[in-house]
């Protein structure tokens, strides 16, 4: 019985993860390594890539910069409410409740180019849907609760006693975020950053219902996979797919060692 | 540093944690803030640390008003309950931080942290992390880093209560030679009594919020001004009809009166053990604990028990054994007023002069 479970687990752990990813590295190199070197140095790969690091660079500041001081509001902010602490800590996970697709429709209904607002950016020179300030913004509300979620347990859990206690000592706020706070929450921020970069890498919902998917233009690296394998071009899909995978398997790597040094200290 | 605050009340959301609270505290002084716990001992400290913000009243440092002043320009160190100290750094830098955001100079930040630890007895901890210290260790390391910057207030919240009892007593004492070496005033607050009252030169008993009486140890002892303080210092028996003790009779010209008694008010003995037999009554001892440097007799008078000590020199009480009951003294409330009454069949009724 015990060795059937054992096996039964084995197989989904097998089709789940193992035979998809055996799977695109055969599919990236079934013409060769010409074909996948071919499938990535395309333009429009090269261009997809490059608007997707883009927006991962940009989530990732803002969402860390923002997410940090989200996170100190809500454990530490005495001039908020209790209650409305609370509904903002329930807001926070509105992305998590909410389908990235709807995540977009909603900013596309808010900013797209046939409502006021749009068309007020528009006047003003800038497009937000169809164009990169939409993607951004569809990314970051979709990776905006990562580095809250990590980040606000810690802060519980450390309490605001060391704070008060720099604070007697004569620091100032900002000395004491940075030599007290910090150290206590700097690798589980970094361990959000990871969930960060990984979740705005490999957004897709979002982002296309946002973008459009114009080539050249707002074509990101999982938009074009999804436009290769419909124009069945699939060596290129995979090559892309393959880039991407090992980006996250980097990614996961870096974050066990991170949860390790979280763990330490 | 001397402290005049007046009139301090504080509210946090419906619940009254400081009431009409006043009080002078002379330079020098250690202080004792004692009650029972959620009494607002640690509020009012709180507040004068800057911690926490005043909802009415006036906190004076030195004849200049602070309520208005954060926590860093009060000039006070804070020991805190659990130390946090800040757990990343070492004992040396633990020390060091305030000097470091004072913008000390290198050299002298390096000699004061040095004296301090010369004078916590940490030599050789410096490089050690809070993880790697026991209780008493960390408490001293937290006593050092506020007295760093020279503070003219040191302010210290339950300091022992998370040190085992042998080393909380070691410490105590360590602690009062150590403020009184430096004669900075301080103020501590305990819900322990025996640690007040040894080491405190004043204790102030908080109860509900507001401040029951101000005073020596001894005097709070030997006059309390309440019924709550004279329960709370000290082991007693509540009576509730004072005048059907024997020798106080006449504190039913007082309908309502109650008695508390103090185990050292009551002594318990043979009948050849007293002088004027006829102001005790019998009774019955219930129970004897061994305290270990004396017994605690659990003595029953008609319906009322009583407690009181017995040396350990003198003969051993058994539970059932009749005994001669004499109580010196009560402490007699009512509603409105409180006073202590001698035992009136004590004085020899026919005394003879030679």
């Amino acid at each position: 019985m015990r060795r059937l479970w054992i096996g039964l687990t084995v197989v989904l752990f097998g089709l789940l993860l193992i035979v998809p990813v055996v799977r695109i590295i055969m599919g990236a190199f079934n013409e060769g390594w010409r074909g996948f070197s071919d499938g990535l140095s395309r333009p429009e790969t090269l261009h997809a890539l490059f608007v997707t690091s883009m927006i991962v660079v940009i989530v990732t500041v803002v969402n860390t910069v923002f997410g940090v001081m989200m996170s100190l509001y809500l454990v530490r902010a005495t001039w908020l409410g209790k209650r409305i602490k609370q509904l903002l800590n329930s807001i926070v996970d509105l992305p998590f409740a909410v389908s990235p697709v709807i995540g977009g429709l909603m900013i596309v209904l808010l900013l797209g180019p046939e409502t006021a607002l749009g068309a007020l950016f528009n006047s003003a020179g800038v497009d937000i849907v169809y164009a990169i300030p939409g993607m951004i913004i569809a990314t970051l509300f979709v990776t905006f609760p990562l580095i809250v979620r990590e980040v606000m347990p810690v802060l519980q859990e450390i309490g605001n006693a060391q704070e008060e206690a720099a604070s007697t000592l004569g620091a100032s706020a900002w000395t004491t975020f940075w030599r007290v706070t910090w150290p206590s929450i700097q690798w589980s921020v970094v361990y959000g950053v990871v969930l960060t970069v990984a979740r705005s890498l490999g957004e897709f919902g979002a982002v296309l219902v946002v973008s459009g998917n114009i080539l050249f233009k707002t074509q990101t690296a999982t938009t074009l996979v999804y436009q290769d394998v419909e124009n069945f071009n699939l060596t290129a899909a995979n090559s892309i797919a393959l880039v991407l995978a090992a980006g996250s398997v980097t990614l996961l790597l870096f974050m066990e060692w991170a949860k390790s040094r979280r763990e330490v200290h | 540093m001397h402290i005049e605050v007046s009139g301090l009340y504080k509210k946090f959301g419906d619940f009254q944690a400081v009431t009409d609270v006043n009080f002078e505290i002379e330079k020098g002084q250690l202080i004792g803030l004692l009650g029972p716990s959620g009494g607002g001992k640690t509020s009012i400290l709180r507040m004068l640390a800057g911690l926490e913000s005043v909802d009415k009243g006036d906190i004076v440092f030195h004849g200049k008003r602070v309520n208005d002043l954060p926590p860093q320009e009060r000039g006070i160190g804070f020991v805190f309950q659990n130390y946090a100290l800040f757990k990343h750094m070492t004992v040396e830098g633990n020390i060091a931080f305030g000097l470091e955001v004072k913008k000390w100079s290198k050299a002298k930040i390096k000699d004061r942290v040095a004296e301090l630890v010369e004078l916590t007895g940490l030599s050789g901890f410096e490089k050690r992390y809070p993880h790697q210290l026991s209780g008493g260790q960390r408490q001293r390391v937290a006593f050092a880093r506020a007295l760093a910057p020279e503070p003219q207030l040191l302010l210290l919240d339950e300091p022992f209560a998370a040190i085992d009892a042998k080393i909380r007593h070691e410490l105590r004492s360590w602690l009062r030679d150590m403020i009184d070496r430096l004669g900075i005033t301080s103020i501590f607050v305990t819900h322990d009594q025996d640690e007040a009252i040894e080491v405190a030169d004043q204790i102030m008993i908080i109860n509900k919020g507001r401040l029951e009486q101000k005073g020596t140890p001894w005097e709070i002892y030997k006059n309390p001004q309440s019924p709550f303080v004279a329960e709370f210092i000290g082991e007693s028996t509540i009576v509730e009809d004072a005048s059907s003790l024997r020798g106080f009779g006449n504190a039913s010209d007082w309908p309502g009166t109650k008695a508390l008694i103090r185990p050292e008010y009551v002594e318990v003995g043979k009948p050849s053990d007293f002088k004027l037999l006829s102001a005790t009554e019998s009774g019955r001892v219930r129970h004897v604990h061994f305290r270990g440097s004396e017994w605690l007799v659990e003595v029953e008078v008609g319906s009322t028990r009583l407690v009181t000590y017995r040396s350990l020199e003198k003969e051993i009480v058994h539970p059932g054994d009749e005994v001669q009951v004499l109580i010196h003294r009560a402490y007699l409330f009512n509603n409105n007023d409180s006073w202590i009454m001698e035992n009136k069949l004590k004085e020899d009724p026919m005394p003879v002069h030679i």
